[in-house]
């Protein structure tokens, strides 16, 4: 696809396996990305979806640029983003940004949120005064819903949705064109949850981003994305338009999952009809 | 109808060492009869835990009840000396918690965790416990027993960690267990797993269940009946059927229409109403004013 921002062909990836450690020597590579193809068109929404190990954030890590890929190419808007060192890397840093999934532990205890969302301008060099930077900072938090005072509150003093707020006012600094959200709104209540995913819609139309959403949860994915693509064990069983792929599941496991999806309406039959695996 | 398994009445539990008492639960009645699944949904800081801990009276530091009562099949549980109230606990009342990850000893083999609990409680003997254990094993569906009976937690799965902990939860055959979020840690597929599991053991027990969730859906798959929590109150209450399909209150409708659905297009996503919060909240102010003698 020619319109895709972000594209992957046969992208391996392998990372070392702790458990498999010796006591001397390095530790086996196991491969986590088993040959995915994947096309994000710029302004799209792509919500990938796959169970713990599945592979989901390791995919996310290799499009932000901390994790290499083994094989496979990576073309980020036409360059080839995979196979770039650091230093080549860099420039594109500023337009891809991530959210993480734990706002708790991905914010810096000992900082203000204002120092955490002054620092990444500081770096960047594009504002030239801290007066500057600090405006832009308060402004951030308003584009996120917070208000300005928070310049001078820490992490702790927040709650988790005010605190993925954060998360994704520091992803916007840059004015990214491309944000990778892995889980970010599986720790929270079902009122703030919704509240994130208006949010995230909202911005995505008003500072027309391109979205890859890591999600386990399908309904949440339905909310947000467009695009899905179902990921089992290092590779894509299933991909297409979000509506298409879960009103008519064509690969067995995609619909397992949906299968699997407790949605609130009663029905005798969907705990019975679960099996008990024996593991 | 049976006599309840578990009736609170009227209860009101506050953090009496602030000068002025901070009411946590605000008067909450709810029964459950014998073998009954009920459902206790609400969003962090509702009260759930709160009402999981007074059954359990492991009220975090200077909260207390101050008014209302718990009766386990008709005795009252606040007035039962410590000895017996510990009698109960893990073996006539159990636990199903969270977090699979902490709630097993990191140190101790499997089957010395579960033998512990037939030893203390049901005074089995060591050989007998493990054999019982082994039985507890293969009721959760787990392969080899004779295998993961001398694992460590960290040698097992989420999933596995999990089933373990509802074997332990059922070792005694309680006749309620507290199911708190169990299964938010897991997968999808997985999650459907414990909860058949849940729902199995629960019926071959006769056992009844209080499953704390934020989640509408398990409720509408595993509960009979739900109550609904917001700000330490019931808000809606009944038949799980009932208060999903046609619920009474606006903020059971509005926590529905914010859950997202595969099935529905996004724009079915409605944010809940801050002024159906808003109201709740101010009840809740207007309650406590009306019965400050209550938090004393």
């Amino acid at each position: 696809m020619s319109g895709a921002l972000v594209s992957l062909r046969g992208l391996r990836v392998s990372l070392p396996n702790r458990a498999g450690k010796p006591l001397f020597g390095p530790a086996p590579l196991i491969e986590i990305v088993r040959g995915v193809d994947l096309d994000i068109a710029r302004g799209g929404a792509l919500g990938l979806v796959g169970e713990s190990g599945s592979g989901k954030t390791t995919i996310g890590r290799t499009l932000v640029g901390l994790i290499k890929p083994s094989a496979g190419d990576y073309t980020y808007d036409g360059v080839d983003a995979g196979r770039m060192d650091e230093v080549a890397f860099r420039p594109l840093r500023s337009r891809i940004q991530m959210i993480f999934q734990d706002p708790q532990s991905s914010l810096n205890p000992r900082l203000t949120l204002g120092t955490t969302l002054v620092r990444p301008l500081a770096a960047s060099g594009r504002l030239a005064n801290d007066a500057a930077r600090r405006r832009r900072a308060g402004e951030l938090l308003q584009i996120v819903g917070l208000p300005v005072e928070f310049l001078s509150r820490y992490p702790h003093e927040l709650s988790g949705g005010q605190r993925q707020r954060i998360g994704i006012a520091r992803a916007l600094a840059l004015e990214p064109e491309f944000i990778v959200a892995d889980e970010i709104v599986s720790g929270l209540d079902v009122s703030t949850q919704a509240q994130i995913l208006l949010l995230l819609r909202r911005l995505r139309a008003e500072f027309h981003l391109t979205l890859m959403f890591i999600s386990h949860d399908l309904s949440v994915v339905r909310a947000l994305c467009d695009q899905v693509a179902v990921l089992s064990a290092g590779e894509i069983v299933e991909k297409g338009a979000t509506e298409a792929v879960f009103a008519s599941p064509q690969h067995p496991y995609t619909r397992e999952l949906l299968e699997s999806v407790p949605l609130p309406d009663v029905e005798a039959g969907w705990i019975m009809a679960g099996t008990v695996a024996t593991v | 109808m049976n006599a309840p398994v578990l009736e609170i009445a009227d209860l009101h539990v506050a953090l009496a060492s602030a000068s002025v008492p901070v009411p946590l639960l605000r008067g909450v009645s709810l029964t459950i009869a014998p073998g009954e699944v009920r459902g206790l949904v609400g969003e962090s800081g509702a009260g759930k835990s709160m009402i999981g801990r007074s059954i359990f009276g492991l009220l975090p530091g200077g909260a207390r009840i101050t008014r209302g009562r718990i009766l386990f099949d008709g005795a009252d549980l606040a007035a039962l000396a410590d000895a017996e109230r510990r009698d109960l606990l893990g073996s006539r009342i159990a636990l199903v918690p969270q977090d699979p990850m902490t709630s097993l000893n990191p140190v101790k083999r499997i089957g010395d965790q579960i033998g512990v609990i037939l030893r203390v409680k049901l005074k089995m003997a060591r050989d007998a416990a493990r054999a019982r254990a082994l039985e507890l094993l293969a009721e959760v569906a787990i392969r080899e027993p004779a295998r993961v009976i001398d694992l460590y937690p960290h040698e097992l799965s989420g999933g596995m960690r999990q089933r373990i902990l509802i074997a332990m939860a059922f070792a005694c055959t309680p006749r309620l267990v507290i199911a708190d979020e169990p299964t938010t840690a897991l997968d999808v597929t997985v999650q459907r797993q414990v909860l058949r599991l849940i729902h199995d053991l629960q019926h071959r027990h006769g056992a009844a269940v209080l499953f704390v969730t934020h989640n509408f859906g398990l409720v509408a798959k595993l509960c009979q009946s739900v109550t609904v929590l917001y700000a330490g109150r019931v808000v809606e209450d009944g038949a799980t059927a009932n208060v999903l399909a046609s619920p009474r209150e606006p903020y059971t409708q509005a926590l529905l229409a914010a859950t997202p659905r595969f099935d529905r297009p996004a724009d079915a996503l409605v944010p809940l109403d801050r002024s159906v919060t808003d109201t709740l909240l101010s009840d809740a102010r207007a309650y406590d004013a009306a019965h400050a003698e209550a938090y004393r």
